[in-house]
């Protein structure tokens, strides 16, 4: 379909989104409409700013052509692929590690060729029939070996697929005896596939992983007057390089970022930070919580995409320090970068202002790219998650009402005390309550529902059937979701921009990621190129009956 | 350098491997299925091997590709997925209403032990299988075999499932076109009209996975074997396979199930071996070689003789699949290029056999492993050099780091576009790969040969 030429507000609001949810609901056979219907919520924030309840974090129902990935996918794809000093080693079939190798686009700059970089490599054990009958813990330990050989890593880990959890090998005790050989840190992480109902599962348990045998292992003090830790930032399309040089500029020491352009170092000492930015909640939120409550560390949620986002949160991190020259400096800093920003704000917003869009992608994308959106005057008309909880959507405030189902508890969650002598906190009761009476608040997210306007929908795990529907319906301007969606949504003369790894652009994040972006979504929804989706014979398909210059 | 790390020295490995030359089972018998006209194929094991499947195939492709999964948690690996594929096959008929689900199973659900069969009875049992409709089968452990392998296997399941040997035979052969692009089937098809020949290819994928931009999103699109098509094919007078690995066993399949005779050939990738397959067509179907195709014979071998110097010994490195590499080997060894190593992740005593038989006379060691990787292949190369490498989107990075001219070959092709509309089978493929191996070699000569030497007329 070409775009449409009717103003799209008058259109949208002739759609009523109540009897779209029941028609979208209507489709399924009658137990799983009544699921769907859990998952699918008409926004509305009252005064109160009281949010609908949606049902989050639960099993994807089997034949609905989901967008979900699995416990492996978020443990070694999402939160630990993108360190390049760790050898991340695949046990199991071939698929796994082939599939998870180098297609994120996280990128990553080693400091001269001797600097170690395993990410272009796949390792994998490759277990084959035998190894499923006989075990797979012998061909485990001889690859670990290999690998060591050839190699000499720092560090290396071990990622389990599916069969390995049922055939019982114990890739912890593997670690274990590997680790007393080698001398080298060696860890597992038991990510089988089927745990958990999503990657968010593995998310969860790279978190634990990483905080039991990495975080805390080098008390080395690093320089720097303003030490922070970046949680949930994974270096796609080089939005790390961009946050990076922000960080810089502002004199603000990145003692370590999880895990994009990482290193193993920088996690083995990231403990000595003063304060834990998050980026994404749902994949990190963990690590922030246990390195606050072993450490002393308080973490904030910031948003670095959007230039607004990025602007607010460095004014954030500036307060946390209450130091007069860093606010003075991010000010000035602001005040320099938004002179570009602001131009190509602007001349975007004219060409797509009031222009429709939908997020369907991850467990904060959706939310924090509504930013860059509403900033170029697009408004986002249904959003929703891929593998996020109800935090996410709905706000902390909601955790202590979420009910822990059978596929949540199954992944563990560390009991975690005070280190008996690194614990310190990083601010004084009075600095705190300083802090917390100019309205700062620590730990604070409000998840994606607050801010988006009501009568928008909301939706978890959408299925392809309702993707399809709600764009026959909206008709947006542009669709984001990722590479399984893409050409599907094209096909319906829609633009698709893939929000997991951008397509082929970036960074996106901060204020030249803010430009980047604008000018990618410009590009996509102003061109000429969907106007030729009919031939003319198509277009005028009446037929004369003589050649024109008989 | 990108792969820093790899060494010159080789040392044997016994339990690593390091940058795969092959995948699973499962993707290949998803890409299969995709060839059935209104089929959705159904990964039954956890979520993420059904994404990863579908993002690597449309990655490769840059097309919709739409596939179900049975979603396993901790429950269902513990007590069983009939539940789960029970749900599945509700859902998916339900709601998207194809006239097949193609279930392949995973490493998941072959470790436990699940019965497609026997949970596909109870559904169908359960009234979960409306009038019809099917659901088929393959297994594909992920721990068996590759992902050539799990193409077969489904392919054979259309056998299994559809084929009928019911009344009179059929003036018609069945070709069955291997683990290739829409493109090549695309290609197949159109040779085989030039010859007159009617005939029922499975699988398909052309207009599927290479379709047009119409502004009109179909989730099953007018391509692909329709199952009415595939009952016919134990009705017909032959059966033409091509590749040995990837439809050798649906084409013995339908040998003991209908009685329908087959010949197994080579992909016809190349001068000779297309000449094998229209010479094959030739015989079996009782039909002369129009002029038209022998025109295009002679325009392959045009190229050929007026391009021989820029061939000739000329070294290759290849990585790949099987039935491609014996191809691809036999069209260089034919003009006189050498390809030295040979790596395939697929195991298999033949392949290597295959291939030294193809080489024997290429004046230098050949490398032949197959079972090997990437890494390994990356090692000879930095102990020896090639002009040439021949392989996908991974050889990329060996390209780059040792500075070594390279064509985009096989799968997966993540970073070009061409290969789902541009066949390398038959003659006109044969041109083509030549067009590209040229551009390679050529632009590398242009962009590195000294002013003195640069030469306008090549």
């Amino acid at each position: 379909m070409a775009p449409s030429k009717i103003d799209p507000a008058i259109e949208i609001e002739a759609i009523d989104p109540g009897a779209l949810k029941a028609e979208l609901v209507a489709k399924y056979p009658t137990k799983v409409g009544r699921k769907r219907a859990k998952q699918i919520v008409v926004n509305r924030v009252d005064e109160c700013a009281d949010i609908p309840e949606i049902g989050a974090n639960s099993r994807t129902i089997p034949g609905i052509i989901t967008q979900r990935g699995c416990s492996y996918a978020g443990c070694k794809g999402v939160v630990l692929g993108p360190t390049r000093d760790i050898i991340n080693l695949t046990h199991g079939p071939i698929g796994c590690g082939f599939y998870s190798w180098l297609t994120r686009r996280n990128q990553t700059k080693p400091k001269g060729e001797g600097d170690a970089n395993f990410i272009p490599y796949c390792f994998s054990t490759d277990l084959h029939d035998e190894d499923i009958v006989f075990g797979g813990e012998k061909k485990l330990k001889a690859a670990i070996r290999e690998a060591y050989e050839t190699f000499k890593p720092k560090a290396i880990s071990i990622f389990s697929t599916c069969p390995v959890g049922l055939i019982g090998d114990d890739v912890h005790s593997v670690a274990r005896e590997m680790k007393a050989e080698l001398g080298i840190n060696i860890f597992g992480f038991s990510c089988e596939g089927y745990k958990g109902v999503s990657q968010s599962a593995g998310h969860h348990i790279a978190n634990n992983g990483i905080f039991k045998h990495v975080i805390g292992l080098d008390d080395t003090a690093r320089e720097g007057k303003f030490k922070i830790n970046m949680l949930g930032e994974y270096n796609i399309g080089g939005d790390a390089f961009e946050i990076e040089r922000i960080m810089d500029n502002a004199g603000i020491t990145l003692i370590s970022t999880f895990s994009g352009n990482s290193t193993y170092d920088s996690f083995t000492n990231a403990h000595t930070a003063d304060l834990n930015t998050v980026m994404c909640h749902r994949s990190i939120n963990y690590v922030a919580e246990m390195m606050e409550k072993k450490y002393g560390i308080p973490w904030i949620k910031v948003n670095f995409v959007g230039a607004a986002s990025t602007a607010k949160s460095l004014r954030k991190i500036a307060s946390y320090f209450e130091d007069e020259e860093l606010i003075e400096r991010v000010e000035s800093i602001v005040a320099e970068e938004m002179v570009e920003v602001e131009k190509v704000r602007l001349d975007v917003k004219a060409r797509c202002e009031g222009k429709l869009a939908m997020l369907f992608v991850g467990g904060s994308r959706a939310h924090h790219y509504q930013d860059l959106f509403r900033e170029i005057g697009m408004k986002t008309i249904a959003a929703g998650y891929e593998f996020a909880h109800r935090d996410d959507y709905e706000g902390r405030a909601v955790l202590p009402d979420i009910k822990v189902d059978a596929d949540s508890r199954n992944i563990e969650e560390l009991d975690i005390e005070p280190d008996p002598e690194r614990f310190s906190p990083r601010k004084s009761e009075e600095a705190l309550e300083r802090l917390k009476e100019k309205g700062f608040r620590f730990k604070d997210y409000d998840g994606m529902m607050a801010e988006m306007e009501n009568g928008t929908l909301v939706i978890d795990d959408i299925s392809q059937y309702e993707t399809e529907k709600l764009i026959e319906i909206y008709k947006p301007a542009i669709f984001c979701a990722g590479i399984k969606e893409k050409y599907a949504v094209q096909k319906q003369g829609i633009p698709m921009k893939q929000l997991h790894n951008y397509d082929s652009g970036g960074p996106y994040a901060g204020f030249k990621g803010a430009v980047n972006f604008w000018q990618e979504i410009d590009r996509m929804v102003n061109t000429k190129i969907w106007s030729y989706l009919k031939a003319p014979w198509q277009k005028a398909p009446e037929l004369s009956a003589t050649y024109a210059w008989e | 350098m990108l792969l820093r790390h790899t060494t010159k020295e080789i040392k044997e490995r016994k339990a690593l491997t390091i940058n795969p030359a092959k995948t699973c089972q499962p993707i290949g018998a998803m890409y299969a299925a995709l060839g059935i006209h209104n089929c959705l194929p159904h990964s039954h094991g956890s979520q993420g091997c059904c994404s990863y499947h579908r993002s690597t195939l449309t990655r490769h492709y840059k097309e919709p590709v739409m596939a179900g999964t049975s979603s396993f948690t901790e429950g269902a690996s513990v007590f069983g997925g009939q539940a789960n594929l029970i749900q599945a096959i509700d859902t998916i008929f339900t709601v998207y209403d194809p006239d097949v689900i193609a279930v392949h199973t995973t490493c998941l659900s072959e470790t436990i032990g699940d019965d497609i069969p026997q949970i596909a009875r109870k559904a169908d049992a359960d009234g979960k299988i409306p009038g019809g409709k099917y659901v088929i089968h393959a297994n594909t452990p992920s721990y068996v075999g590759t992902h050539v392998t799990g193409f077969a296997t489904m392919t054979k399941a259309m056998v299994d499932y559809f084929a009928e040997s019911k009344g009179p035979k059929i003036d018609q052969i069945n070709i069955i076109p291997g683990y290739v692009e829409p493109s090549d089937m695309e290609e197949v098809k159109r040779i085989l009209s030039q010859l007159g020949i009617k005939s029922v290819m499975f699988p398909d994928t052309s207009n599927v996975l290479n379709r047009p931009q119409t502004g009109r999103y179909d989730m099953f699109p007018k391509g692909g074997v329709t199952v009415e098509a595939l009952r016919t094919t134990g009705s017909s007078r032959a059966t033409i396979a091509l590749g040995r690995l990837a439809s050798g066993p649906a084409a013995r399949a339908l040998d003991s199930k209908c009685k329908v005779p087959c010949e197994i050939l080579e992909l016809p990738i190349g001068l000779l071996a297309t000449d094998a397959f229209v010479d094959t067509l030739r015989r079996v179907c009782g039909v002369s070689v129009p002029e038209s195709i022998n025109n295009e014979r002679g325009q392959l071998l045009d190229i050929i003789t007026d391009m021989h110097q820029y061939f000739y010994g000329k070294k290759v490195g290849l990585v790949g699949d099987p039935d491609q590499l014996i191809s691809l080997a036999e069209f260089l060894v034919s003009i006189d290029m050498w390809p030295i190593y040979v790596v395939t992740g697929t195991e298999g005593k033949k392949f290597e056999s295959k291939i030294r038989e193809i080489t024997r006379d290429v004046p230098h060691e050949v490398k032949v492993v197959a079972g090997g990787d990437m890494f390994l292949f990356h090692q000879w190369i930095k102990n020896e050099p090639v002009d040439l490498m021949m392989g996908n989107t991974y050889l990329k990075y060996i390209s780059r780091d040792e500075d070594i001219p390279f064509v985009r070959f096989g799968f997966p092709i993540l970073d070009r576009v061409g290969h789902s509309y541009f066949p390398t089978v038959g003659y006109r493929g044969g041109m083509r790969l030549l067009e590209k191996i040229l551009d390679a070699l050529l632009d590398r000569n242009d962009r590195t040969s000294p002013e003195e030497s640069f030469e306008l007329v090549l």
